[in-house]
């Protein structure tokens, strides 16, 4: 057997066309679960990201935290949540949000913290209140910055997601896990494909965000 | 989980050898790929910097490559390399740290000022000599920032290996998952960071000896 009949024994199954097994199915679990927890994980971390970094107050502690939460292994919070709190969403739901949130805490803060300062002298020097300072100037400074945390963070999710099947979350980690479990290799193998397409999908995706959606003032300034 | 602690002492006090032959195995299987990666990314990084042309293709091919899951690669490489070999999970790991370090080693290389590289050539440095003796060093601080992210995360994604038979302390998650057991997870969680944590201290106090004139610059904005 090699990897395309693998791929074919797949792709052809009937199983992956219809019901609960299907590949529409699972990726549908899977954007779900992945979109579930960066939502959370925006809400959580962007906004305490940007007042930190408008302040400047304890900025370099977050660098810290964030490196800090970057050693800890996915398979081992998911694992761990699960048996604490019983297989269900929010298990699954905390480790994804917690790998998430320090990349969005960091670029949020390092985004507002990075704008020129005679820019915003100059916001304030005509009258701009903190407030405003921070909504007209510092965030669409902060804008490419924190596009690229998202980014990475929603990769690193979709790809966390697929170890998450492990502990029986649906999604595409589940013909990964699954097939292994079974030695079933054109599951496990097409399973790591459509999850591999997903994370470059997604790569994709915010490449073009990042090029189309932003002023051409602000891309320059990324550069 | 009715009534487990989460952690029991007994069972890691009993079980300290074993845990110590998995971090063994886990520092081997995660730090060898980023030691691989700098090797590759050196020669590479050199080669880009000389023609820069070659530069924006290979960062966008390694830039694919960072955003692929681990599990999926693993998965894929098992027909090739078998299941729970070391090469199964190393080769991935590499492929990441290398994706990571190509573009520091050429922010590095790129960042020695002209009048620097200037003096070097009036002083009679031959290409070779100016490279280890200005180039390189005054690349050092973005290097160590670079290996510091790719070890930090191999560490990390090494646990991954597991689910393919060959995780390190990986490996504890999955026996603790499957007994019920939280003490292994528990252990494996803290061993896992606290391997990271030391291996960047390490980076660290690396960067300190070879360039000491780097300790208050943060280097790389990644």
């Amino acid at each position: 057997m090699n990897l395309l009949s693998w791929l074919s024994q797949f792709f052809s199954d009937p199983d992956r066309r219809h019901g609960p097994d299907s590949i529409v199915h699972r990726v549908g679990e899977h954007l779900l679960f992945s979109g579930e927890a960066l939502g959370w994980a925006v809400l959580l971390a962007v906004p305490l990201g940007l007042l930190l970094g408008y302040t400047g107050k304890a900025a370099g502690l977050v660098t810290a935290l964030s490196g800090a939460a970057r050693a800890l292994p996915t398979l081992g919070l998911v694992t761990l949540a699960v048996l604490v709190a019983g297989v269900g969403d929010t298990a699954v739901l905390v480790p994804l949000v917690a790998l998430a949130a320090p990349v969005l805490l960091v670029a949020a803060c390092e985004g507002v913290r990075s704008t020129d300062p005679d820019l915003r002298d100059a916001a304030r020097g005509i009258g701009l209140t903190h407030r405003q300072v921070l909504w007209q100037v510092c965030i669409p400074w902060a804008l490419p910055t924190l596009l690229a945390g998202l980014r990475t963070a929603a990769v690193q999710v979709i790809a966390t997601a697929t170890v998450a099947s492990y502990v029986g979350l649906g999604g595409l980690g589940s013909y990964v896990v699954g097939g292994l479990a079974t030695r079933d290799y054109a599951q496990t193998i097409g399973g790591a494909l459509l999850v591999v397409l997903l994370a470059v999908a997604t790569q994709l995706l915010f490449a073009l965000l990042i090029r189309y959606a932003l002023p051409a003032g602000l891309r320059r300034a990324r550069d | 989980m009715d009534g487990e602690p989460l952690v029991r002492w007994h069972w890691v006090g009993t079980h300290l050898g074993y845990l110590r032959g998995l971090l063994l195995d886990h520092a081997v299987i995660s730090l060898l790929p980023v030691l691989f990666g700098l090797l590759i990314a050196l020669p590479l990084g050199l080669l880009c910097v000389r023609f820069p042309r070659l530069y924006q293709p290979l960062a966008a091919v390694f830039n694919v490559i960072y955003a692929l899951p681990a599990l999926a690669v693993f998965v894929v490489l098992i027909p090739y390399t078998g299941l729970a070999t070391q090469a199964t999970v190393m080769i991935p790991l590499t492929c990441y740290s290398l994706a990571v370090l190509l573009p520091t080693t050429v922010d590095g290389l790129r960042s020695v000022p002209e009048p620097v590289r200037q003096a070097a050539t009036a002083l009679g440095y031959g290409p070779w000599r100016r490279l280890a003796a200005v180039e390189l060093p005054t690349a050092v601080p973005y290097l160590v920032a670079g290996l510091r992210v790719a070890a930090v995360s191999s560490i990390s994604l090494a646990s991954v290996g597991a689910l393919v038979g060959r995780g390190g302390l990986g490996y504890l998650f999955m026996d603790g998952f499957q007994r019920t057991f939280p003490t292994p997870i528990v252990a494996g969680i803290v061993l896992v960071t606290a391997l990271a944590l030391v291996t960047d201290a390490v980076l660290l106090l690396a960067r300190e000896l070879l360039a000491p004139w780097a300790r208050r610059e943060s280097v790389v904005g990644r």
